[in-house]
This record gives C-alpha cells, structure tokens and sequence, in this order.
C-alpha cells in the first residue's frame, strides 16, 4: 500500500503541474486570470501604496537588491517583534516559556524565517508566544515564499527574453504572487486542515484528567495559520517542537498529503512554466521529468532502509520496518514520503524523527539537500538550482564535442560559465569548513547531546546542508540553541539565501541581453531524453565529486561499522 | 550585505558593458535608481505582513471557527464535564484494565504536550537498544531501552518469545504524543484486557475492530486504533477504573 501513496502523488503532481504552470505563466504575464475580478481591485491599492508603477521594469542590479533589502527589512522586522515578546498579549502563560529569548536565538529565528529557511534551534510550545507565531512567522512564511518565486520567474525571463536589459519589476511579481498563488490556495488549503482537526484558538493550554487521572497540559494555540503556508511557501518551520509529527499539526494522513503536495505543486510546475514562457514546452517537460527521476531514486532508497526491519533490533523479535520516530498514522509509507519530498523541497516540515533513521536513509536526505534541493525545490530556487546544473552539463558537453556551449539559443560564454561555476562551489564552500569548524571545536561538539561518532558528525553536516539549501529540517539530536550554532547557522542560511539568488539574477541579466542563436543541426537538443540524462548526471556527478568525503565519514562509515 | 552588492555592481557593469557592445537599447521604463526602492520596500514590508500576518489569520479564522469549532479548540473531550483529554493527543496508559499507548519520549514522564519530540537517538546508538540508567535528557528518571520494552510488553501481555511484537509498541513516536496503536498492538492487549474486565477477548476484538480506522480514503496512511477513544468505550462497557498507580508491566 506504500506504493500506492507513493504513485499517487507523483502522478497527482505531474498531473497539475500543466495547469499550474500554465497558470503561472499567466499570472506573470499578466495575462487575465478568473481570479481577477476580485484581486486586481487589492493589487492596485497596492501599487498606489508602494509608489510603484507597473510598467516600469528593473535591472537585475536593482531586483536584487530590491529581493535582498526586502529580505533583510524582514529579519529587522521579525528580530525586533521576537525583542518585544515578553510585552506581547495573549497565550501561553509566561510558565509554559522555558527557553529564554536569548539575543543569538532571536538573531537565529529572525533570519530562519526571513529566509524561508525556517530552521529551528527552539519548540515552538515552550518557546514562542501565539503572536509571534501568527503575525511574525506566518507573515515571513507568506513573504520569504513570495519573494523566492518573483525570484524564480525572473529567472526564467532570462531565457525568455532576447536584446532586453530588465527582467521585471520585483514589488509586481511579490504581489501577484502573493495574492494570486499563495493567499488563495493557504486560505482554501488551511480550512481543511482546520475540518481534519488542526487547531485554531488563542486558548491557554489545557488542563485535562486523563483517564488515569494524571493531569495533562495540551499546548494550543493558532497552529492552522501556519500550518498550511509552511509547506506552500516551502519554508517548513512547524508551531511546536515535533513539527509535523504533532497530532496537532498534522492530524490525518489526508493533511500530511496534502501538506506534501502543497510543498511540491508549485516547484514542479515551474518547469512548465519556463517551457512555456521560453517557448519551448518540451525543454520544461524534460526539466520535470529529471526531477522526477531524482526524486523517484531517493524514494526507492530511503523506503528500502525504512521499510525493512531495524539491523541492530533483530534477535528482539519486533515486526513493522523501523518505527523508532515515526506516527502510527503515518507508517513507514507516509513518513519516508514526508521525509523524501521535505528533504528535496526546501522545507523543513518532516513528520518523522531523520534522527533515528537508518544510515543510508539519512544519506538520501542529506545529499538532496547537498545538491541544492533541485528535486522540485524551493519556490523559485528549485528551478533555477536544476537550470544552473543543466548549464553545467551543457557546458561539459560542449568541452567534449568542441562546440561553444547554448542552451535555448542563448550562448554560454566565459562570464556566464564563471556564474554557474560559482554556484556550483558556493555549497561546499559553505557548509564544509562550517562543518569542519563545528567538528574540531568544543563549542560545536558541545551540541552533540544524543548521539556521537558517525551520527553525530552527520547531524553536524545536515545541520549546515540544511541551512545553506534553506531547508531547515534537523536530526534533531543536535543541540543548536547555542551561540555557535545560532550564528554559523545564520551564516549559512543567509548566504545560501541571497548567493543563489544573485548568481541566478546576473546569469538571467547576461542571457537576457543576449539575441537568440537560430537552432542548426549543431545546436544541443535540449527536448531529448539525452539531455535529460546529461542534466541528470551532471547534478550527481557535482554531488559526488564535492560531497562523498564528508558523506563517507557521516553515514556511509556508520553504516559500514560493525 | 553591502559587500556583496559591490561586488554585484561591478560584474554587474560588465554584463552592461558588454550588452552595450552588442548594440542592446536600453529599455523604455528600465529602473535603475535603488534609492527608488526605499519606499516599496519599507511600506511593502508593512502592509503586506498586515495582509499576511493580521488579515490572513483573521479571515481563516472568521470562517474556520464557526465552521469546525470542535476541531478548532484542539478537539477536547468532556466526560461528565469534566475536560479529560483531546482526540488527536496521546495519553499515557499504565494499568492493565487499559490498552496502552507507545512508549513516548515528550517531557520527562511522557506524553507531555507542553514538550513534544521524539529520542532523536540513532539506530546505532547503544541507549536506542540497552536503555541508559539517566534518560537522555539528563534527568533521573531511567530511559527504557527496546530490548528492555519489548520483554516488558510480552511479560505484560503473555506472549512466547516467538510471538513477533509489532514495533510500535516498543518504540517512541516523533512527537511523543501519538494518539494511535497498530491493530496488531491493539489485538496482542485484547487478551489481557479482557481477563482484568472479565470481558470475552471477541467481545473486545470486535470493539477494537469497531475502533480501528482505515487508511484515509482507502489508501493513506495507516490502519490504526485511537487508543484514548478505545479505552473510553471501554469503560462505558464496564464500569471505569479505580485508579491504581502501578508498574506499567
């Protein structure tokens, strides 16, 4: 029956993915929409507001920097609300607050939201108070969402686009964003999660008897504001500790469906809509069909560890596949799912404990998000992750046959291959001396509270795979509510936020400038199952080539050992 | 942040340069001044986080809470009015009259719903099997290992050692508050259940077959009983419990 979960959500995803994509491209096109008649009104109040002209575009110097300032207003904004908690009114009793508001953590969650990375070095139940929740992370949740798609759209009018120095205007592409994708679908999408039983209420914790009469305090709170625009905005970070495993926050195995889907839909129809505002719908066609053999490989994987009965508890007697950290309702099935499409997604939303997941398991999830998370990905960066790689293929490619390298008619010349390059390196260069650091110093081995060895050097490099691919899903056996942590942490999110993001900005900028090359009989196929496989194997040939030491000392010696 | 848009400016100026070389015309409307985006940002900033973080959660819930109110407030059972536990939370379950939840590692005791989470310890981590005399967290209490839960759920519960012991029952859930058992968790209690509420173990099979869900729409998820539910039907058969605070085994 796992494989039934499994194919009905690739094919559900593949299935919406024409349509949404079409949609998408409508919606930044500025093509008329049926939702118009309603949000156009809203979007011109905007516009006024903002003193922003619609028609004017930008270079990619000052959509950058307009994506970047936004981003950082956002971390000043959610850092100055974290100060103030203490004055905030309403729920929970200050008792139930036992992690102080340290001046690193608040510095920590301010940046993890604004940049949808959502990484938590906290519990949400014994750390936050509902406002903050509710008005501080659901709105960076929305925005840092946003402000990753107008990115990603940008992107792909880099392709689009020939003899043309703009690449839009960032505040039109946030705001259509916002209120023609995310605020419709969180609306709609939450309301379920609240009929399947995710609460909404600004209650103190409940006091109950429980049926052994022991007292019971249940955490409450506005959960189902949050709940849904995570996983849409694939930022992840859940109202309390246990994220997505909490009854609470994911009641049903329908609400973590669709919390999945909701994570992917919108990531795997970019390729479509890429291929349709290029012009080129099979070139988008093949782009989804690598992901989805990324995805599908790291499934098969990750299910066959998970499903099979733990190793080093055979001789107990026990049956089930390995349910150390994992829901009854969910099952292995649901759980690896999670696990497999949080990991590729950008989103730290697991419902399962990674922790206690078999070694090569963790190895699956770990190197997802080493590549970048490029398996649909994060809204936005997803696509222009996997277009990066594609470039990287084109260009070995073209090494080989002796050709300049093009792709889409636009040629690859010295400058732009320096831009992929870079942001090949940016990961490694990041997240292993980070690792390295946190290995060989106390203060980064004072974190390693729950497991040693193998496990905990993995927990240190999925720490920082995860900051850097703005992930945020942790093995949580690490403690990284430290200063250590909650500043390298930072570092790597805010670097793996905006470095990305501006190489792919620059790249568009130089491509957008370009003509179009006419496609000769010389030209690179780029529709063809071929180049599906070259792109295929560039993405894993990077990641072996960059990760496999730090890997086979994590979770391939681990397994390896007796 | 500034350092890098230098940087930024300068590759940025070859890209025009270079564009310029090529014969590209400047766009009609292209913005190049940043001060320009001061305003959007800074009123952008505000007025989509009261759209975003005020409107958003304000409409949600002027339609949810009329709409699901028994879900919105966290799906709380009252028993002879008195509040004794929510459909979705796991409780902790020790005498034998009662079926019993998983073991769980939220708080220190246990299905602590202030304190969700799971052990976090890794397959191969010796505690995960043998157990440790502190639990993990540093307290006194002793954390139970597998081996030692799985020998306690067969002594409780009768079985040879080569009655398979499904894994739920001898593992922690990730959130520490897992309201579910297997059916096959449920089925290995019946007999135990039945003997301490003079019960016959097919009248009880059959109420644990009436309190199993299905997978969600056939093909979700897992089959599971709600063992809160469960015992609650339990005791509307027989009469309740006096409570006896004994060993879990």
């Amino acid at each position: 029956m796992r494989w039934v979960e499994y194919v009905a959500f690739l094919a559900i995803l593949v299935a919406l993915a024409h349509p949404v994509g079409t949609y998408l491209a409508r919606v930044f096109e500025k093509q008329p929409t049926f939702l118009d008649w309603l949000l156009c009104p809203i979007e011109s109040v905007l516009y006024r507001a903002l003193g922003v002209d619609r028609n004017k575009e930008m270079t990619p110097l000052v959509y950058l920097a307009s994506f970047v300032a936004f981003g950082a207003l956002g971390a000043v904004f959610l850092f100055v609300l974290l100060a103030l908690q203490p004055f905030l009114p309403a729920g929970p009793d200050s008792s139930h607050l036992t992690t102080p508001m340290s001046g690193d953590l608040a510095e920590n969650i301010a940046v993890s939201f604004s940049t949808t990375t959502t990484w938590q070095s906290y519990g949400g139940e014994s750390t936050l108070r509902y406002l903050v929740q509710a008005v501080g992370l659901t709105s960076q949740n929305f925005l840092g969402g946003a402000a990753g798609l107008a990115v990603g759209i940008a992107a792909i009018r880099g392709f689009a686009r020939t003899r043309c120095s703009t690449l839009g205007n960032f505040w039109v592409d946030l705001i259509r964003g916002l209120l023609w994708v995310l605020l419709p679908v969180a609306l709609v999408g939450s309301l379920v999660f609240v009929w399947q039983g995710v609460p909404l209420n600004i209650s103190p914790y409940a006091v109950v008897h429980t049926l052994e009469e022991d007292p019971q305090t249940i955490a409450q709170g506005p959960v189902a504001v949050l709940e849904l625009i995570k996983n849409l905005g694939t930022n992840g970070g859940g109202f309390f500790n246990a994220n997505g495993a909490h009854p609470y926050a994911n009641p049903t195995p329908l609400t973590n469906f669709l919390g999945l889907l909701a994570i992917a839909v919108v990531p795997a129809a970019l390729p479509i809509t890429f291929g349709r505002m290029v012009g080129r719908p099979r070139a988008g066609v093949v782009l989804l069909a690598v992901m989805v053999a990324l995805f599908v490989i790291g499934l098969v994987v990750c299910d066959s560890f998970e499903a099979a009965d733990p190793p080093r508890l055979a001789g107990l007697g026990l049956a089930g596949g390995n349910m150390e950290g994992k829901e009854v309702r969910f099952g292995v099935g649901s759980s690896v799912l999670a696990a497999v499409v949080t990991s590729n997604g950008a989103t730290g939303s697991y419902n399962s404990m990674h922790d206690s997941y078999q070694p090569l398991s963790v190895l699956v999830l770990t190197l997802n998000m080493l590549l970048g998370d490029v398996a649909f990905g994060g809204l936005g960066s997803g696509l222009y992750s996997l277009i990066m790689m594609a470039l990287v293929g084109i260009f070995i490619a073209g090494l080989m046959v002796g050709r300049t390298p093009e792709y889409l008619g636009k040629t690859i010349t010295v400058a732009e291959a320096k831009l992929v390059a870079l942001h090949v390196l940016l990961t490694p260069l990041v997240v292993l001396p980070l690792t390295a650091w946190a290995a060989v110093s106390p203060a980064g081995r004072a974190g390693l509270v729950t497991n040693d060895g193998s496990r905990g050097f993995t927990e240190i490099v999925f720490a920082f795979a995860s900051c850097m691919a703005n992930n945020g899903q942790n093995m949580a056996g690490l403690d990284a509510n430290s200063v250590f942590y909650n500043v390298t942490t930072a570092v790597a999110m805010v670097v793996g936020r905006f470095g990305p993001a501006a190489l792919a900005l620059l790249l568009a900028g130089r491509l957008a400038a370009q003509g179009r090359k006419p496609t000769t009989i010389g030209s690179l196929p780029c529709d063809t199952v071929t180049f599906g496989a070259l792109v295929f194997g560039a993405v894993l040939l990077q990641g072996a080539l960059c990760f496999l030491p730090a890997l086979a000392l994590g979770p391939i010696a681990e397994y390896l050992q007796p | 942040m500034r350092h890098v848009t230098a940087q930024e400016v300068q590759i940025n100026d070859q890209s025009q340069s270079a564009a310029s070389q090529a014969g590209v015309a400047e766009h009609v409307h292209a913005i190049t001044g940043l001060r320009e985006q001061i305003r959007p940002a800074v009123v952008g900033l505000v007025l989509l986080t009261l759209l975003t973080g005020i409107a958003f959660p304000l409409v949600l819930a002027a339609l949810a809470v009329p709409l699901f109110p028994h879900q919105s407030n966290g799906s709380l059972i009252t028993r002879e009015g008195q509040i004794i536990g929510s459909e979705l939370i796991g409780q902790k379950f020790l005498n034998p009259p009662y079926f019993h939840s998983r073991p769980s590692a939220a708080g220190r005791a246990g299905y602590d719903a202030t304190a969700s989470g799971g052990t976090n310890l890794g397959p191969a981590n010796p505690k995960l099997l043998d157990g440790a005399k502190g639990s993990i967290d540093g307290s006194t209490l002793p954390f139970i290992g597998v081996w030692q839960l799985a020998v306690g759920y067969r002594r409780a519960n009768g079985l040879s050692p080569n009655v398979p012991v499904p894994i739920d029952a001898v593992t922690r859930s990730g959130s520490g508050l897992d309201p579910h058992i297997s059916p096959a968790n449920a089925a290995l209690q019946v007999p135990r259940v039945a003997r301490e509420r003079h019960l016959r173990e097919e009248t009880l099979q059959r109420l644990v077959d009436e309190y199993t869900q299905g997978r969600q729409l056939g093909f979700l998820g897992q089959p599971r009983v709600n063992v809160l539910a469960l015992n609650l039907a339990l005791d509307r058969l027989t009469p309740a419990m006096p409570p006896s605070h004994g060993n879990r085994f």
